[in-house]
């Protein structure tokens, strides 16, 4: 289904990209390159610059300076853009007043998008039986499926989702997990952003991370995972800490002990046997994806 | 290839809401009732109509081109909305992912309003000559229908509503956001003009600025207009010749229809 040179023009780059409204920079300096076949993850708080960026990639905002490309193409210089690039930015952007069918039919009329293709996307999204009606009445879980079926009515090989999860019920999440992954799995480009990285743990396979408009970490999931700290006490707490950074750890006041980083358990473990501190309590603690995440976008985050 | 895409997408896309529909019924009720009330008083039905003899053998046209007269504003609001009514739902997002060439999509908007102001005017047009030919017939007064002069006058109103609805067009792209345009668009041609346009006729040299006008020029192009009718024998003199009327309110169609394009068409879309 999908030969060698189609995967050539999959692959979308970001060169340093920069978007300033005023004095205030949204965007700076971005570079990231998103590979064919694999789901990536565009992640950052609320505020980072995700929907600039993806608005600059498909030509709805003028960078500032900086290009962004798909297969080595602007959006813009693209033929029949939506049979290359599939798009679904936020919900809102359908008439309330037209039925889903109409709404996609308006899409396909520009690209020569046969009409048998609208029936077929809507079947794919589960929205048949709803597709004469008023895209008013839709819930929000509706719309983000209408939002995709948008998305996957030219048969692209390159998604860029927004949020796409927001809004959708447990079994909608499950759904539109295994589905990015079988899409990305025919070799297509798959970019979702989302502001939690919970949201998109399971179905992504590389990340890119941005906050305050600057790319923080660009990789893959596992690599990501900063390990673990180790929570440990002791009667005496200060010859503990001391045994365990002479072993290389370093030591902060913890929740009921002291956490440590650089070091595993067993490390800490035979530190503290070596110095001669009897231990309280030795536990790892998984850090896990999620706080990594938050490490390094800051702390905090924002919802 | 891509225009002829914009195109279609265009027309679906003004085809799958109700507005056109709703704005073209409005327009045959009130088209219907001016025309009624004028054709009853000029066709002699009511009583002290045409004794006056006001307008004489004009009458038919004065009454056939109130499609025109009392409709234009129709088209306009047509046109308009087509680009406020994005803005408003945010649907530019997906039609400038559909067709990323900003140029292509006005262009194409352009095209298929001045279709729907060609539209608007036939369907008008039908309203006030079935609704005054029927009381000219009742009344025993000729319909003017047998003259030839009066079926160019309905070409050269049919076109005038394909160029308000240009107009209207031209009028979203410079003010997107659609109450604000609606706003100016009422103020101006139910206030500011028909104010400029009067005031014309008593202030020396301000009549040579009003004919530049565009709700002037429409009425030029169409040749009759019971407004113009109404503000004395001199006031013909007042409007340009119909081609030229045609010319300016063409000229304002484009002009306007620029300035959007190279402002706020350009803008962002977040």
């Amino acid at each position: 289904m999908v030969t060698a040179s189609d995967r050539d023009g999959r692959t979308i780059e970001v060169r340093g990209l920069t978007k300033r409204f005023g004095a205030v920079a949204a965007v700076s300096d971005l570079s990231f390159t998103v590979a064919p076949g694999t789901v990536t993850g565009f992640l950052g708080p609320n505020g980072a610059g995700k929907t600039t960026t993806l608005r600059m990639l498909l030509g709805l905002v003028e960078p500032s300076a900086g290009t962004a490309t798909i297969g080595g193409v602007r959006y813009r210089d693209l033929p029949r853009p939506i049979t290359t690039v599939g798009t679904a930015l936020e919900a809102a952007s359908f008439h309330p007043g037209r039925t889903a069918r109409n709404h996609l039919r308006v899409m396909a009329a520009s690209s020569g998008v046969p009409s048998s293709r609208v029936d077929a996307v809507l079947a794919l999204v589960g929205l048949s039986d709803y597709a004469t009606r008023r895209v008013g009445g839709y819930s929000l879980g509706m719309r983000q499926r209408l939002g995709l079926a948008g998305a996957l009515l030219g048969d692209p090989g390159v998604l860029v989702l927004d949020e796409p999860v927001n809004g959708l019920d447990p079994e909608g999440i499950r759904w539109i997990r295994t589905f990015l992954r079988d899409l990305a799995a025919e070799g297509r480009t798959v970019l979702v952003s989302s502001h939690l990285l919970s949201e998109v743990q399971q179905s992504v396979d590389r990340l890119v991370i941005i906050a305050g408009g600057r790319l923080v970490y660009e990789g893959t999931l596992d690599g990501l995972d900063t390990g673990g700290t180790v929570l440990v006490d002791a009667p005496d707490r200060a010859a503990l800490a001391a045994a365990i950074r002479s072993a290389g750890g370093s030591v902060e006041p913890g929740d009921g002990g002291l956490s440590v980083t650089g070091l595993d358990a067993t490390s800490v473990g035979a530190a503290a046997l070596a110095a001669g501190v009897p231990l309280s309590l030795l536990m790892p603690r998984q850090g896990g994806l999620e706080q990594s995440f938050l490490d390094i976008v800051g702390g905090g985050g924002s919802r | 290839m891509r225009f002829t895409g914009a195109l279609r997408s265009e027309f679906t896309k003004l085809l799958t809401t109700r507005m056109w529909w709703v704005l073209a019924l409005i327009l045959v009720v009130y088209v219907a009732f001016t025309a009624a009330a004028l054709g009853a008083t000029f066709g002699g039905i009511l009583p002290g109509g045409d004794e006056a003899g006001l307008v004489g053998d004009g009458a038919p046209a004065l009454v056939y081109s109130v499609a025109v007269t009392v409709g234009y504003v129709f088209p306009v609001i047509l046109g308009t909305l087509s680009i406020t009514g994005e803005v408003r739902h945010q649907t530019l997002t997906p039609t400038f992912l559909t067709t990323p060439r900003r140029g292509i999509v006005l262009a194409a908007k352009l095209v298929v309003l001045f279709v729907f102001g060609v539209f608007y005017g036939v369907v008008a047009l039908a309203t006030s000559v079935a609704v005054g030919a029927g009381l000219f017939t009742l009344g025993e007064v000729s319909t003017g229908l047998d003259d030839g002069e009066i079926w160019l006058m309905f070409a050269r109103a049919v076109l005038a509503m394909g160029i308000w609805a240009v107009i209207g067009v031209g009028l979203g792209t410079l003010i997107p956001n659609q109450i604000a345009a609606i706003v100016v668009l009422l103020a101006f041609t139910q206030f500011v003009e028909p104010i400029l346009r009067t005031a014309g006729m008593f202030v020396e040299g301000l009549s040579e600025v009003a004919k530049f006008l565009p709700g002037a020029a429409g009425d030029a192009l169409v040749g009759a207009s019971v407004f113009a009718a109404m503000s004395g024998p001199d006031a013909s003199g007042a409007l340009l010749e119909w081609w030229q009327g045609g010319l300016v309110l063409l000229g304002i169609a484009v002009v306007v229809a620029l300035i959007g394009s190279l402002t706020t068409w350009r803008k962002d879309v977040t």
